[in-house]
């Protein structure tokens, strides 16, 4: 009898809960000025997450769905992806947006309910928050395909969650990936809870990555909470997508530490202990461990970043809270490039309603 | 300046005609869609497409339409401009997520920074003799969303013009052909570039008593019916829609003030169709024009029938005539 199928997916884990090294570190790890980088911009998404959710709390922003526990592998993300590539976002994906230039003003704009979150002039060419779960996969495919048609070396990075890779838009599109051997790179961030549905009854395959080997892509796991694991796998996953060698189904295994949106209160349905037990596990802090066993880091700095970022998040929840919704004529001026003859007169009415100002509820 | 290339092409002939056009003007355009590229389509609209432009433009997709939908998406907020084919509009459902939530929203919700320049072709309609989920015409479930146009041609011309101008159009366009006449009549079709214009509808015959409107497949009986019932000395002006969202009201108000009567027809269900649209609009707005309540010919609110009863749900042109003898006798 032949056998066909014969498959293994490894993972990787460099640090250990407390920012030990567990062996050699990758050469990701010499780097230390990115490194420096990395630790800051984890800092400065834990601080926004935490203001935004106070916003919502005090009703000065909308429902928000927390980053918290997904900062190392969007740091990650964030600084593997070259200025040329494109992202595809889904929507908790916080700290890679501060890094590929999205504002502050902006993430907080889109939570606080105006279009004007998306307009991103810092990187025009990302997709925007994609809330219907996994649809951007399809997209990220079609981003792909543009680069490969036209014969760049640009890449993709899609990410989706655990709960996303049950949809068919996910299996769909990393079966083009495989099949055009596209320039995509997916990241299944397995924070092992949708909403309250826990990762073992998603699926009954024993991971997430072993479903890309049904696509004819690589599939890797990488602890998502581990910096360096993190990071070697996205930049080797890219570098080999821009040199043509096709896509990669990267599993990040990390943890939701917050409820799924604020809108969610989490405990009921998972225990406390658990919880705890994936605090224990927090990247962020692993990073700083780390930094500051090999000498990089010190309280003093801790505590200067940490004012920096406290500084950096205020001046931008300031201008958010002084900005004026748009005019209302604005729900239509975005939907075709001109206003068809059939809009005309519902604009000027919308017009002529709030003629003088107005919204912010449309009183 | 040499001479177009006139043709004599059947309504499918002149879509595959305008893809090759553009195709050759616009190296953006792309086409991709289930065996599309070496089959050149199970209705031969994108033949010969693969070979002038090879497999990196015409893009022979696995078979989920959902994908076809996404991907065009993705593609186009790249500066492609895909015309995504999908074999029957009865298959066009699996994508219409990705139509509805991403390419009819993404100028909006990017405000202006990405936007989606797709025409998504799909034929329909039924008459063929096809199987079951081949012959529907749902074309009001995309004309009720916003950011979406919905582009009907009914002639060899029109699919031309209307056609280059969906591919042009930066914005999506969801372009439904009627495959019943995909190869009923030929016209004289100029292979010279020039598109028909969008949002507009077109007056095929002027008339004074009647304004009979329609679109699409229907077209056909519409104008068949306009020619008999000059022999009962009733002047029908007859209208095809072609894009049936967003309206061309005033083309179809103005005829209506003309006339004093109106009477739609269309193949798809009567329940939410693109007429009651219509309907509405007349009485909102030309209601005192009116002589006679608006009177509508359409499919019937049911599953349409597989294939030996289809005619018996397809509007006839004994039905148009008997709806304009209705609306003419108040």
């Amino acid at each position: 009898m032949k056998q066909h199928h014969d498959f293994h997916v490894d993972s990787t884990r460099y640090l250990d809960d407390h920012g030990n090294a567990l062996g050699d570190l990758p050469p990701q790890a010499e780097d230390t000025e990115r490194t420096l980088a990395a630790y800051r911009n984890m800092v400065l998404t834990r601080t926004f997450d935490a203001k935004t959710i106070a916003l919502q709390r005090t009703g000065k922003c909308g429902t928000y769905p927390s980053v918290l526990g997904h900062e190392v592998i969007g740091t990650a993300i964030g600084q593997s992806l070259a200025k040329t590539d494109v992202f595809v976002p889904y929507y908790r994906d916080q700290a890679v947006h501060i890094l590929r230039g999205a504002t502050l003003l902006e993430l907080l704009l889109y939570w606080g309910g105006d279009e004007r979150g998306s307009a991103w002039k810092n990187c025009p060419e990302d997709l925007p928050i994609a809330v219907p779960i996994a649809t951007q996969c399809c997209h990220a495919v079609g981003v792909a395909s543009a680069f490969r048609i036209r014969g760049e070396d640009r890449a993709v990075v899609c990410c989706v969650g655990d709960g996303g890779t049950s949809k068919g838009d996910f299996l769909e599109s990393i079966n083009l990936a495989g099949a055009w051997h596209l320039p995509v790179v997916f990241v299944v961030i397995n924070n092992q809870w949708a909403i309250s549905t826990p990762r073992a009854i998603q699926t009954g395959a024993e991971t997430i990555a072993q479903k890309a080997i049904s696509a004819g892509l690589p599939g890797h796991i990488v602890d998502g909470n581990d910096y360096f694991a993190a990071v070697e796998a996205l930049d080797t996953a890219l570098d080999r997508a821009r040199a043509g060698k096709g896509g990669a189904v990267i599993e990040a295994v990390t943890y939701r530490l917050g409820d799924h949106t604020t809108a969610d209160d989490a405990t009921r349905y998972r225990s406390a202990e658990e919880l705890k037990k994936a605090w224990e596990k927090d990247g962020v802090k692993r990073l700083q461990n780390y930094l500051h066993n090999t000498g990089f880091w010190s309280p003093n700095k801790e505590k200067a970043l940490q004012a920096e970022c406290k500084q950096t998040v205020e001046k931008a929840v300031e201008v958010y809270l002084a900005t004026d919704p748009e005019p209302p004529t604005a729900m239509l001026d975005f939907l075709f490039e001109s206003l068809p003859a059939a809009l005309v007169g519902q604009r000027e009415r919308i017009a002529a309603k709030f003629r003088g100002g107005a919204s912010g509820g449309g009183q | 300046m040499s001479v177009p290339e006139i043709r004599e092409v059947t309504l499918v002939e002149a879509v595959n005609m305008a893809l090759a056009w553009e195709m050759g003007q616009d190296e953006n355009v792309v086409v991709l869609g289930e065996d599309v590229a070496t089959n050149g389509g199970v209705f031969r609209a994108t033949v010969g497409l693969k070979e002038r432009f090879g497999f990196k433009r015409v893009m022979d997709t696995p078979l989920a339409e959902n994908l076809i939908a996404g991907t065009a998406v993705g593609m186009a907020t790249q500066g492609l401009k895909p015309v995504a084919e999908f074999q029957f509009m009865g298959f066009i459902y699996a994508g219409m997520e990705q139509i509805v939530s991403h390419a009819a929203r993404m100028r909006n919700r990017t405000r202006g920074r990405l936007h989606c320049p797709i025409v998504y072709r799909a034929p329909f309609g039924g008459g063929i003799h096809a199987p079951e989920h081949h012959s529907e015409s749902t074309e009001a479930l995309f004309a009720h969303i916003p950011g979406l146009r919905v582009v009907i041609p009914s002639s060899p011309q029109r699919a031309y013009g209307l056609l280059l101008a969906a591919i042009r159009n930066p914005d999506p366009v969801v372009f439904l052909e009627p495959k019943r006449i995909y190869r009923a009549v030929t016209q004289s079709v100029p292979n010279n570039g020039e598109a028909l214009p969008l949002d507009t509808c077109f007056t095929l015959r002027e008339g004074d008593d009647v304004t009979l409107i329609t679109w699409g497949a229907c077209v056909q009986e519409t104008l068949q019916a306009a020619t008999r019932l000059i022999e009962q000395g009733v002047s029908s002006e007859v209208i095809d829609v072609a894009t049936v969202s967003p309206l061309d009201r005033e083309t179809l108000l103005c005829s209506v003030a003309k006339t004093g009567r109106a009477v739609i027809v269309h193949e798809a269900c009567r329940n939410g169709g693109v007429g009651a649209e219509i309907a509405a609009s007349i009485a909102e707005s030309a209601f005192l024009d009116l002589q006679a309540p608006v009177v509508r010919v359409t499919g019937y609110d049911t599953i349409m029938p597989y294939y030996r009863n289809e005619q018996a749900y397809l509007p006839q042109v004994s039905d148009i005539i008997e709806a304009v003898e209705q609306v003419i006798a108040l």
